[in-house]
């Protein structure tokens, strides 16, 4: 489903001063894995991260997702690859303030054609349900909500296009260690259950562990990659 | 990206900053308001001067004297002041002018007035009876001048109704009243309907006599001072107009056209020369009513850069979920036109009330015309469009990796 062929990023500061984050990278991940990538901060994780979500393009090397090679893209294409085949968790949740949980989870449809208007609110529901957020929350404000919840309202945003890949970047890095767990279980739960090919970004090797594959990257190279 | 969607996010956004948003508004609706309302003055003032001079008649072309001119002298008479026009210029116009349908010939001078110890100075016009048709003159009380009148002289006077008051007082009649024009006596047989204007040249302020009693006991001459033609169709006025100038120089025996002794006055000339006027000045205030909309404008262009500052991270959120560059444009160029929109809309509602009530508490006429609305409202919405595109360009532009860790 994923494949990398020896991405490398350069970013460069100025003249004669670059800085290489990514050395050659190359893995693939197959469909209906749940995969941690593990590294300490500037290991070059989230630009890896940025990389897989379309965000991003290498400096040399190929992504081929789903057969296709992104990053020959125009910048449109990718957006529509954004919006299609990969939904974004990020650590800081990034809610739209003062507005409903179900509106911020219907939001994605705006960019999506596939889902005529009468179905997104179903859709969007039977995603709330997944990620298990009480019914009696729906029509809160985002900003009403506790972290735990907050959290689980972007994963069912990144559900609702039923993308092919999740990708969570320190999901539970603003989270307490219970709610975290929550959040972790709800990203097991969707994959076991349900299918989806997870990728969760981490520091943690506590959080990396709920995982079945853990990539440890460092320094900009991958250094091991197990599966348990 | 549908438009429905499209319209609810820009609706949510806008009321997401309702104050902000109000006070953005605020400035197009200043900026639109004051457009509408100098504008109207402008065209009102237009209005009134092609009201006037329709009111004197329509079709119109006034044949009047040139300057008159001695050989050997330098001295020039004023326009008019030449005795060249006569009472056969004005029937040979009559019966060679196809295109004519009245000829009015006039005498006029100005005289003093009295009647029972009261007097005023007015303008003296003598007329024949085909003169009240010509200029639209109706008769209020009474009868008008009429063809036996001028035959036999009659010493027959038609009031203007600012004339009955200076002379009469207010609401009196003055029918079979005596006049007193220099030295002769007139009785007064009707008066005329009010039509407006004030100053020399007004229709209400001037008595009419017979044009052959005028000749005989005011001006002594056989000249007369305007003939004024009626044309039968409007888009036949150039051609009468060169038909006249050439049977008057042909009958004047003069060669030269630049050496005229008389000048033809259009009344669509008249009507063009004096709105150029008002229209100009229309421009001038339409231009300084412009200033406010500009500044309304930076106004659009201030909020909406702030706008994108403090939605960075929602901008790259966005593009995380799939937006490209011309949703995000779309999106911020939306939002400035709905505002500039509505904007114009209250500003233009603005602008006919303050129309109104500077037409109420001011002796100035407004109008607001559909192409002034037209107008604002095109205005408005380029504004939305020219200040909301750079904001709305930078929002797109932005690079989703560093607008999701934007803080």
């Amino acid at each position: 489903m994923i494949k990398c062929e020896n991405i490398t990023k350069i970013y460069q500061l100025g003249i004669n001063n670059s800085v290489e984050v990514l050395k050659d990278i190359n893995f693939e991940i197959e469909k209906g894995e749940f995969v941690a990538i593990m590294g300490p901060s500037g290991s070059g994780k989230s630009t890896l991260m940025n990389m897989l979500g379309a965000l991003d393009r290498p400096t040399s090397g190929k992504y081929f997702l789903d057969e296709k090679d992104v990053f020959d893209m125009s910048d449109e294409d990718l957006a529509a690859i954004r919006s299609e085949k990969i939904g974004f968790v990020f650590q800081s949740f990034n809610l739209l303030p003062r507005s409903t949980v179900l509106r911020n989870v219907t939001l994605p449809f705006i960019y999506n054609k596939q889902t005529p208007k009468s179905e997104r609110k179903e859709k969007a529901v039977k995603c709330l349900r997944d990620v298990g957020l009480d019914e009696d929350r729906w029509e809160h404000l985002s900003n009403q909500l506790s972290g735990g919840q907050m959290q689980r309202v972007a994963i069912a945003r990144a559900l609702v296009n039923d993308p092919g890949i999740i990708l969570a970047d320190e999901p539970t890095g603003n989270l307490d260690t219970k709610t975290g767990q929550i959040v972790l279980e709800t990203f097991k739960k969707l994959n076991r259950e349900n299918g989806h090919t997870i990728i969760l970004i981490t520091h943690d090797k506590y959080v990396a562990d709920h995982a079945d594959r853990i990539i440890e990257i460092r320094d900009g190279a991958i250094i091991s990659d197990k599966k348990k | 990206m549908l438009f429905s969607d499209l319209f609810e996010e820009t609706m949510f956004s806008l009321s997401a900053n309702k104050s902000r948003s109000a006070l953005t508004i605020l400035g197009i609706v200043i900026g639109i308001g004051s457009v509408i309302a100098m504008i109207s003055i402008g065209q009102g003032a237009t209005k009134n001067i092609t009201d006037q001079v329709q009111s004197l008649g329509t079709n119109l072309l006034s044949v009047m004297p040139g300057n008159q001119k001695q050989s050997g002298n330098i001295v020039k008479g004023g326009m008019g002041s030449a005795t060249s026009l006569t009472m056969e210029d004005s029937e040979a116009i009559k019966t060679s002018i196809a295109e004519a349908v009245a000829v009015a010939p006039t005498v006029s001078s100005r005289k003093q007035v009295t009647a029972k110890g009261t007097n005023t100075n007015t303008s003296i016009y003598g007329i024949d009876e085909s003169y009240f048709g010509v200029k639209n003159v109706e008769i209020e009380n009474g009868s008008s001048i009429t063809e036996q009148h001028t035959k036999s002289r009659s010493k027959v006077a038609v009031l203007g109704p600012t004339t009955v008051t200076d002379l009469f007082g207010e609401g009196s009649n003055p029918l079979g009243q005596k006049v007193r024009i220099g030295s002769q006596e007139f009785s007064v047989i009707g008066t005329t309907v009010a039509k407006g204007g004030s100053g020399m040249g007004s229709s209400d302020d001037l008595i009419y006599i017979p044009i052959t009693t005028a000749q005989q006991y005011l001006t002594g001459s056989e000249s007369v001072s305007t003939i004024n033609v009626q044309i039968s169709e409007e888009n036949l006025m150039t051609l009468a107009q060169e038909e006249i100038t050439a049977l008057l120089l042909e009958r004047h025996n003069i060669a030269d056209s630049t050496a005229a002794d008389f000048s033809i006055m259009n009344q669509a000339d008249m009507v063009e020369t004096m709105s150029s006027v008002t229209e100009t000045m229309t421009l001038l205030l339409g231009a300084i009513a412009g200033i406010s909309l500009l500044v309304g404008g930076i106004g659009i262009m201030n909020m909406m850069l702030t706008t994108v500052t403090e939605r960075t991270r929602e901008i790259g959120l966005r593009k995380s979920l799939g937006a490209n560059s011309k949703n995000i444009t779309l999106q911020f160029l939306a939002e400035s036109v709905s505002l500039t929109f509505l904007g114009g809309v209250i500003g233009i509602v603005l602008g006919k009330v303050a129309a109104w009530l500077i037409s109420i508490f001011s002796s100035l006429t407004t109008v607001v015309s559909y192409s002034s609305i037209l107008l604002a409202f095109g205005i408005s919405a380029l504004i939305g469009i020219v200040f909301g595109y750079y904001p709305a360009k930078r929002a797109a532009k932005l690079n989703p990796i560093d607008a999701l860790r934007y803080q």
